[in-house]
């Protein structure tokens, strides 16, 4: 009984007429590392955030080392010893680590800052982490930013660590870094429950596997036993090939010239450091680098939203060749440039949440249409279209696209951007957080514009999609371009290598 | 190998942890079947499951809504009626007062009618710059601007002008004059990201104090001997009547319409939807955010300058301090309780104007003081506001234990006794 550090027993619990978690049972023992594995709407997180206190089951019993529990809140959670840290890191920016990690915390008034930085190396040193308490949140990396929160959890005393995909934020290596701490805490009798979507890392850490399909429990394997087939079937609930196809097309020509690119954000920071390249009609471009590199900032400089400080972006098409930086998204629209743009952020940017399908697939050539009024009637035909055509899950083209799930919501996004007839697309994390299906059939779409002669550059993070999927592969870190690579003829590492590149050479350059 | 998971894992190395599973698995399973969940249960309710708990609604239904409005609106008169019968006296006949005090004779129906009028085009006005997120709370403002350029040819041009020119010469001044200062706080939000929010409650201030000014100064009537007032207008810069009230109801009913269409047909109205949810998607749809915002913010404050317009030479037929009577700051009230919806407006704003005719019937009617039917009306308000909580969420309360009936506890079954 006591060998178990959580039982979860039918776990229930649904939002409105939505079954988030049906019926869940799960245990983990002391000190072993659980993956739960799930596709995205699969329930982990909901089922996690039950053990975190954010939610409260609807019904079922959670047992804390063999003792019922009842979990209310975060603080709660603390009390039986369970942490959990964030894939949206919660950290005060303007506060040292040290301060971060006792912020919330009863004791004086004044903070013994020695005896805290003592205490806070030994957690450290323990199990190998790098941290300065004195560092202020602001001037640190996302991977320090990490261990902050790690070791905020520990501190308050946790034997239990939820780790909501902790990886999406490291290079290959930080992540190898990363695994040998979690190791080190297994030896030291926590047990760890880590969601991550990466196959390749679940099968590298985990001792076992609790996989989610739509909110049940669909069985519990030794990872020993496992594999990513294996594992993707169960997922999935049917077998799937895992492998992407990469088309060899004929290029058709320079589409998109960028020449020594530069860009500062609204406090004076360089975000693009002159940024060279050339994207050719008929091939997907990758973009890779770890998240913040200057990959949103070059799309929307792309596109006419960042503002430009020097350097030169050339559309071309045929004869056609025309400068678009300096020029507003309306400009270049007007320009006849075909340029489709599938921005990261899909709700608060390339689509308005709170309007049909209908209202937003004339969200970039209402103005098109002549007198005081909008035409609705062309943009219900495409969205009707669109719906068969992608087999979009909506009630119909009039429901609000915030009620759609994320692999419809990027059906709806891309599938506008396709329908534009377009002769360059950028795609910025097309794939985020969708489920498997709805990953291939985007990959399919955009394989289909290759196809077609449109020149596509694909922001990505897996970079295992990306060596499989693209071309070429552009490795961008700290807002510069570290690397053009051949995806048929480079290294994991060699990536992650050049991901890295440029940090190396300032820490290298403040030593010297 | 491509071989399915398996519940079970085979392979003969891990022998004990299958055992262990299986072991697990079983004893997992009896606990759901056997008493022995029954008692986990009993002692997890009477430990601590919380009290009760927010569960947002994803959809509710129409009849749902309307049966918790009605719910909220009978709480209100309840409460209100505890009030009544705190003042001593009979709640019953407070209530019939107000409504005979405003819609029991032509009369006062007609004041009622003359006071919802610009309580229903300032909340058009204030509800088209929220519905771009822009927290115009200047209406109060922007109606003076309008009322004191209406005033100026009023008091200086009307006589020499004629009845309908002088009219029409107002309302387009009036207009220009509101609209202008309603643009004056997005001009400083696109160019220096000033707080819309302070900016236009600070210019109410600015207006109102001008319009002292013009009181005790430059308009100050000399007919009155010193006493501060504008002078009453003459009679061409008098609004006409129609069915014994100022034809501004008939302005106003067209305006609901030409709003509905504007917001919803438009491609203008579109521009504003967009800007209103993410300024990002508009700056990514080509949309110009700041020429939008500009536009917007002078529509709204020419529509509150028209109420200037309407107030000064419908209702007051002078200007003075007291020209807005507060109606900017309620027409945030109507604006919202409508859900940014102008025909829900039209309602609304007729329930509120009743609301306060009837309240101010009370007063003299049962001597009941002036704060005490304030406080009833905001009683009322409360609770029609307060019960758009429980349309968005629902509360689901600690099961109940029932001695003896073994609870049967579906996710469903909760879901309904929320």
């Amino acid at each position: 009984m006591t060998e178990n550090a959580i039982e979860l027993v039918n776990i229930t619990k649904t939002f409105g007429d939505v079954v988030a978690n049906d019926c869940v049972n799960l245990t983990v023992k002391k000190g072993e590392i659980l993956a739960l594995l799930g596709e995205n709407g699969s329930g982990k997180t909901t089922l996690v955030n039950m053990l975190s206190g954010i939610y409260f089951p609807d019904s079922g019993e959670i047992f804390v080392n063999g003792e019922r529990a009842v979990i209310r809140s975060p603080i709660d959670a603390f009390s039986y010893g369970i942490g959990m840290v964030h894939q949206h890191l919660k950290l005060v920016d303007v506060f040292t680590a040290a301060e971060n990690v006792v912020l919330g915390l009863k004791g004086g008034v004044c903070i013994d800052r020695k005896k805290l930085a003592v205490k806070i190396r030994e957690i450290a040193e323990k199990y190998g982490f790098e941290i300065d308490p004195k560092k202020k949140i602001y001037d640190m990396a996302i991977s320090e930013k990490q261990t902050v929160e790690i070791i905020k959890v520990l501190y308050r005393g946790a034997n239990i660590l939820i780790l909501d995909e902790p990886t999406a934020v490291l290079t290959p290596q930080e992540t190898e870094k990363f695994f040998d701490v979690l190791r080190k805490m297994k030896e030291d009798g926590k047990s760890i429950i880590i969601i991550t979507h990466k196959l390749n890392e679940v099968l590298a850490i985990s001792d076992r596997v609790a996989i989610l399909r739509k909110g049940r429990s669909v069985g519990v394997v030794e990872t020993r036993t496992a594999t990513a087939q294996s594992l993707t079937e169960a997922m999935v609930g049917r077998s799937v090939s895992l492998s992407i196809e990469r088309p060899e097309v004929p290029l058709t020509g320079d589409r998109l010239t960028v020449q020594e690119l530069n860009c500062v954000d609204h406090e004076g920071v360089r975000v693009l450091k002159d940024v060279s390249f050339v994207l050719h009609g008929g091939e997907i471009l990758g973009v890779a680098g770890v998240a913040g590199s200057g990959q949103r900032e070059l799309c929307e400089a792309l596109s006419g939203l960042q503002p430009i400080k020097s350097g030169h972006i050339y559309h071309n098409d045929g004869d056609f060749s025309e400068d678009i930086v300096g020029k507003s998204p309306f400009d270049i629209a007007r320009m006849g440039i075909r340029s489709a743009f599938v921005p990261e952020d899909r709700l608060g940017m390339g689509l308005v949440a709170g309007m049909s399908m209908v209202d937003n697939m004339m969200l970039k050539n209402y103005h098109e249409s002549k007198g005081l009024f909008v035409d609705r009637k062309k943009p219900r035909m495409v969205a009707d279209e669109l719906i068969k055509r992608l087999g979009i899950v909506t009630p119909n083209a009039s429901t609000p696209v915030r009620r759609l799930s994320g692999g419809n919501v990027q059906k709806v996004l891309l599938g506008r951007e396709i329908n534009s007839n377009p002769s360059v697309l950028i795609a910025a994390y097309p794939v985020r957080g969708l489920d498997i299906n709805s990953s291939y059939m985007i990959y399919d779409l955009l394989n289909e514009q290759k196809k077609k002669g449109v020149a596509v550059l694909y922001v990505g993070e897996d970079l295992d999609v990306l060596m499989q999927l693209c071309d070429r592969i552009i490795v961008m870190c700290g807002g510069a371009i570290t690397g053009v690579v051949d995806p048929r003829a480079v290294t994991k590492e060699k990536i992650g290598e050049l991901m890295m590149r440029h940090e190396n050479d300032r820490s290298e350059e403040v030593a010297g | 190998m491509s071989d399915g998971i398996r519940k079970e894992p085979v392979p003969q190395e891990s022998e004990a942890a299958r055992a262990q599973q299986q072991e697990e698995d079983i004893r997992v399973r009896e606990a759901i079947k056997t008493a022995e969940l029954e008692n986990v249960r009993e002692h997890h309710r009477q430990a601590k499951a919380p009290l009760v708990r927010m569960v947002k609604r994803d959809d509710i239904s129409r009849k749902k809504a309307v049966v918790i409005r009605l719910a909220a609106v009978v709480c209100a008169l309840v409460t209100g009626g505890l009030l009544i019968l705190a003042l001593g006296h009979n709640p019953i006949s407070v209530y019939a007062e107000m409504v005979v005090g405003s819609l029991g004779s032509t009369t006062v129906l007609q004041e009622t009618i003359r006071n919802a009028i610009p309580l229903l085009i300032t909340s058009m006005a204030v509800s088209l710059a929220f519905r771009m997120r822009f927290w115009n709370i200047g209406a109060e403002g922007q109606i003076l601007a309008g009322a004191v350029a209406a005033s100026y040819v009023a008091l200086f041009l009307s006589e020499s002008l004629g009845h309908v020119p002088s009219l029409l010469i107002m309302a387009v001044v009036a207009v220009v004059a509101g609209g202008l200062y309603g643009m004056i706080p997005a001009v400083f939000r696109a160019k220096w990201n000033t707080n819309e929010t302070l900016f236009t409650l600070m210019l109410n201030y600015i207006a109102l104090c001008f319009v002292k000014y013009l009181q005790n100064g430059p308009w100050r009537d000399p007919a009155l001997n010193g006493f501060p007032k504008i002078a009453m207008f003459g009679s061409e810069a008098r609004l006409p009547k129609l069915f014994g009230v100022n034809i501004g109801w008939i302005i106003a009913l067209v305006l609901v319409v030409l709003v509905s269409i504007y917001l919803t047909r438009t491609k203008q109205g579109y521009e504003i939807s967009v800007v209103g949810e993410s300024s990002n998607t508009a700056r990514y749809a080509g949309i110009n955010v700041t020429k939008v915002m500009l536009r917007t913010m002078f529509i709204s404050g020419a529509l509150a300058g028209l109420v200037g317009f309407i107030q000064v030479s419908g209702a007051d037929f002078t200007l003075s301090e007291n020209t807005t009577g507060g109606v900017g700051f309620t027409a945030i009230t109507v604006a919202w309780m409508s859900k940014l919806n102008p025909p829900v407006m039209l309602i609304v704003a007729f329930f509120i104007a009743m609301l306060t005719k009837g309240a101010g019937r009370i007063q003299t009617a049962f001597k009941i003081p002036a704060s005490a039917a304030n406080v009833l009306i905001g009683i009322i308000l409360f609770f029609l506001l307060g019960c758009e909580f429980f349309i968005n969420y629902k509360l689901v309360w600690r099961k109940k234990q029932t001695a003896g009936a073994p609870p049967k506890e579906t996710a469903k079954e909760a879901v309904n006794n929320g």
